[in-house]
């Protein structure tokens, strides 16, 4: 095909603008590459990053010498560094990991012992009672709980969207709406997308779900096969956050990480995930079963969760493999990484994975020449652990009422360097409609404000943004 | 900055204009309206097709008109009307944290009502299976689609429910041009009355008691909806919408986040019979109190809780704590479900309003420190008002409950 509507040349072309795919972009626009961000929907988070727990994990658990805890490690590190100045989230929260049975109880000095090996060293294994001192909304059956200080809550849809919007801030472009067909490569690549075809010198495959069609799109055997784990989630009325203050674990299974009850930076609290194998990619559905145990599970955890009202539910697809390990793959005759099978810890370890994908890069023989200034960066804080919109002056007015989002945060969102692309995007970006109501009070207006303006428009009958 | 009014009306829906008015008709000074939405009028102003007014104002007004009409009222009265500033958190002793275009403010008053109205449960807290694609909404935002913007959401939706609201909601969507694909109600019955049962048929729109919303699938809008009939079959509808109907709550979050909380059943305020709270600094009326009575109907009882706080503001705090009045399941609520002794003279509510949470058949009876004195036995349906004269004695009594015996 000789169609060549974006025919700059680009030093690297990311795949997939989920939090790997964005963190990475920002890596290499820090390094003074020029970059392209390649993603097939309308916007940034489109698939498994949309819907996650919110953890920043410490890596206690994770498999010792592994190169996802040393990712891990990588990116909660970055993360601490560098939240403030984007300004995110951070709510140092901790973590109990809770046995509700002695022969949990005993696998808590396992790992606690893990943890230690695993370079954590804030742990603290906890008798009932001191447990509940710290979250006395624990159910009275606790038998006793591993600390670990350091597991954090962050604001999953904005780290993202600030590592993105640096990039950009630095000249990367963010192509959306463009799905990868295929790629071949001639001493550089040229990449087909539905969206026009696009010329870089290396490419990195960050397409999480479809990290395996990627990869053969790019002409490459798979070394891998994506298969997708559902998680669903209950989130409960902000009321829930006082009695939830800290991130509550189980004691893992060899299966699955458990269901964990744990705050978000929103002020709401979250009862998930469940992990469900599915071949689906794309459907992500919700099930009223297991939302109805999700919510009993919660409240076998802390008991006044019971009387407190669903506020939203949703549901996530792990990009898992068959095997647990992250699959990353380097194929410096080709210029291309693949950042495979980032399963359940990759919000974590976005910013490690970017950092590592830079160390692969070098060895493909490419330099750039890092910008001369590094462009300051921030995105509107949605959380309640900083000052909100609603309480400075001239906000303009409330527009959704339950979260409290103004009028001129959603205009500035919509005039952001990095537009949301759909409801869902915008959503993410301001949280209007995400509260109590679901929209109840407020659809309406989205669906007037935004009118024109998002691939999927709210009312019928209106043509989407091309 | 902080303002300091005698009482602070939350909410300028029909009953909290309505206590405004009556506080302001018997002399109380300085009587705020904050409302969070640009008009009064409350949830009547998207309500383009439904005639309010008649009993309070002697005629019709129809949607926005009769919110124009309540502040014409709110202005003639006297009454300070705060528009656009939402209430955020309620304090201990009055004091209210509200955020307007100015940004925040303190504001206390001696007496605070809370008359934040009802909405409709939505999709999420209805825990329905399916894809989370655009196009899944309540009625109320429908009309507020149709009423404000002059938009609609989609053309061809599938309506889920058969509460009053659900008919009103098939009225909209013929009214817009949309022509809903079918009507599903999930009891083996309709929840409304004929003839507003009739309307599906009248309009050729197949209609589903004991039929359940079981799948809504779309990646980015709704494609199709799975419902289940009631014999067991599976049917898929390709439709662009789900239209959630009714399922009111009454929209408390203020109170569930503050140390008031809600009365369990009915998710609102509890209140004793004169419309006060367990802190007796806050008082409230209309359809906050309970899901869902018209719009007549919160107005007549936020007219009664406003002359209540007139009397009470005359007459002293009320302190003493309230005997909290008991029900058996299937009972889903009892309001007012606190009583005290030391109320006023008159109370605002003449009687307890119950609602039962499913259709059953038994006695009903009310006992005051464990001594019947009040029984019916009958049909219950839910969805419908009952009334039970609350007894003189009843605010002197140590326990008061209601017994249901169900019949087999
Ligand atoms: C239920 C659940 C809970 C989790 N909890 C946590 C947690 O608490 N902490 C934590 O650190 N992690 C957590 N995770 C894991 C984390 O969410 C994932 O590891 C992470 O989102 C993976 O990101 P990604 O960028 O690799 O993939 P994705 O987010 O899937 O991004 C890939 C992107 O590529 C795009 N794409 C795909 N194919 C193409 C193509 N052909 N052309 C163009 N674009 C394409 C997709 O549209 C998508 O936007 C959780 C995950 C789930 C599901
Ligand atoms: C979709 C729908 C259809 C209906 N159809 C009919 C009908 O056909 N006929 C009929 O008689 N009744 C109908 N009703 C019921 C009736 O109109 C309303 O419930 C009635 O308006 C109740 O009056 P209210 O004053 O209790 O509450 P509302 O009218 O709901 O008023 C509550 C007010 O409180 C304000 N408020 C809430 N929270 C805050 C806060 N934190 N800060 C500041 N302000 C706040 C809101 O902005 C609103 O103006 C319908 C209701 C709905 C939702």
């Amino acid at each position: 095909m000789l169609q060549t509507p974006h025919p700059e040349l680009y030093d690297v072309a990311i795949i997939g603008a989920g939090v790997v795919g964005c963190a990475v972009a920002r890596r290499f626009a820090l390094a003074g590459a020029k970059v392209v961000l390649i993603e097939k929907g309308a916007d940034i988070l489109s698939g498994a990053s949309k819907a996650n727990s919110a953890i920043l994990h410490t890596g206690f658990d994770a498999p010792p010498d592994s190169l996802e805890l040393e990712l891990i490690r990588a990116g909660r590190e970055e993360y601490l560094e560098i939240h403030e100045s984007l300004n995110l989230a951070l709510m140092k929260t901790g973590a109990l990991i809770c046995a509700w049975s002695g022969e949990d109880a005993e696998k808590l000095e396992e790992i606690e012992k893990q943890g230690r090996a695993n370079g954590v060293a804030e742990l603290r294994l906890l008798s009932a009672s001191s447990a509940r001192e710290t979250m006395p909304g624990l159910a009275g059956r606790l038998v006793a709980a591993l600390e670990v200080e350091g597991e954090h809550i962050i604001d999953p849809w904005s780290a993202p969207l600030a590592y993105l919007t640096q990039a950009v801030a630095l000249g990367a472009r963010f192509l959306r709406g463009a799905e990868l067909l295929n790629g071949t490569f001639g001493g550089g690549w040229t990449l087909q997308t539905t969206n026009g075809a696009v010329r870089a010198s290396a490419v990195v495959n960050a397409a999480g779900l479809y990290g395996d069609v990627v990869d053969q799109r790019l002409g490459f055997t798979a070394e891998f096969r994506i298969k997708p784990r559902k998680g669903q989630f209950v989130v409960l009325d902000k009321a829930a956050c006082r009695h939830v203050p800290r991130i509550v674990l189980p004691v893992p299974t060899a299966t699955t990480k458990g269901i964990v009850v744990c705050p978000t930076a929103f002020g709401n609290v979250l009862i998930g995930p469940t992990a469900e194998e599915q071949e689906d990619r794309v459907r992500a559905t919700v099930e009223t079963g297991t939302l109805r145990t999700l919510l009993q599970r919660g409240a076998e955890i802390v008991p006044a969760l019971a009387d407190i009202p669903v506020t939203a539910v949703y549901a996530g697809l792990r990009p898992a493999t068959e095997e647990k390990a992250y699959r990353i793959f380097a194929r410096p005759e080709k210029r291309a990484i693949t950042l495979g099978g980032i399963r359940s810890t990759g919000l974590s370890a976005a910013l490690g994975l970017a950092q590592h994908a830079m160390k692969l890069h070098a060895a493909f023989g490419e330099k750039f020449d890092a910008p001369p200034l590094i462009p300051k960066v921030s995105v509107p804080n949605l959380t309640e652990t900083l000052e909100r919109d609603w309480q400075r002056p001239d906000h303009g007015e409330i527009v959704c009422h339950c979260e409290l989002v103004t009028r001129r945060e959603i205009e500035a969102a919509m005039a952001s360097p990095v537009p949301p692309g759909d409801f869902g995007g915008l959503r993410r970006r301001t949280r209007a409609g995400m509260g109590h109501c679901q929209g109840f009070y407020c659809n309406a207006r989205l669906a007037a404000m935004t009118k024109g303006q998002l691939a999927t428009s709210l009312a019928a009958g209106e043509q989407g943004k091309q | 900055m902080s303002t300091v009014a005698d009482v602070i009306v939350v909410g300028g829906g029909p009953a909290g204009v309505a206590a405004a008015v009556e506080l302001r008709r018997r002399g109380v000074k300085h009587v705020t309206i904050v409302d969070r939405e640009p008009h009064l009028g409350g949830a009547t102003r998207h309500c383009s097709h439904s005639p309010f007014g008649m009993r309070e104002f002697g005629r019709l007004y129809f949607g926005a008109a009769y919110g124009r009409r309540l502040e014409r009222a709110a202005a003639a009265a006297g009454v300070e009307v705060l528009t656009g500033h939402s209430v955020v958190s309620l304090g201990e002793q009055g004091a209210l944290t509200v955020t307007s275009p100015r940004g925040v403010d303190m504001m206390s008053a001696k007496r605070v009502v809370i008359a934040t109205g009802a909405r409709e449960t939505p999709r999420s807290a209805r825990f329905i299976s399916g894809d989370r694609p655009v196009g899944v909404i309540t009625t109320g935002t429908l009309q507020s689609y149709a009423a404000f913007h002059g938009l609609m959401p989609f053309r061809r939706p599938l309506i889920v429910g058969s509460e009053l609201v659900s008919y009103s909601a098939l009225l909209t969507c013929l009214a817009h041009g949309a022509r809903p694909v079918a009507m599903v109600e999930p009891n083996p019955y309709a929840l409304a009355r004929a003839p507003f049962t009739w309307l599906p048929r009248l309009a050729g729109i197949p209609f589903h008691c004991g039929a359940e919303l079981i799948d809504i699938v779309g990646q980015n809008r709704v494609e199709a909806a799975k419902i289940r009939l009631e014999n067991g079959t599976v049917q898929t509808l390709a439709c662009d919408g789900v239209l959630l109907t009714g399922c009111f709550t009454p929209e408390s979050a203020l109170l569930l986040r503050s140390l008031q909380g809600v009365a369990p059943g009915s998710a609102g305020p509890a209140i004793d019979q004169d419309g006060r709270m367990q802190n007796p600094a806050y008082f409230a009326g209309g359809n906050v109190l309970r899901a869902v009575e018209t719009a007549g109907w919160s107005f007549r009882e936020g007219r009664r809780v406003g002359a209540a706080v007139a009397e009470d503001l005359a007459r002293g705090t009320a302190g003493e704590a309230p005997v909290t009045v008991g029900f058996d399941s299937p009972i889903k609520l009892v309001v007012p479900g606190l009583l005290r002794r030391n109320g006023l003279a008159t109370p605002a509510f003449q009687d307890f309003q119950l609602r039962f949470e499913r259709r059953v058949r038994g006695c009903l009876s009310l006992e005051l420190n464990g001594r019947e004195v009040w029984s019916r036995k009958a049909l219950w349906l839910p969805e419908r008002r009952i009334l039970v004269p609350i007894p003189p004695a009843a605010f002197k009594a140590g326990s008061v409950h209601f017994r249901f015996t169900e019949e087999s």
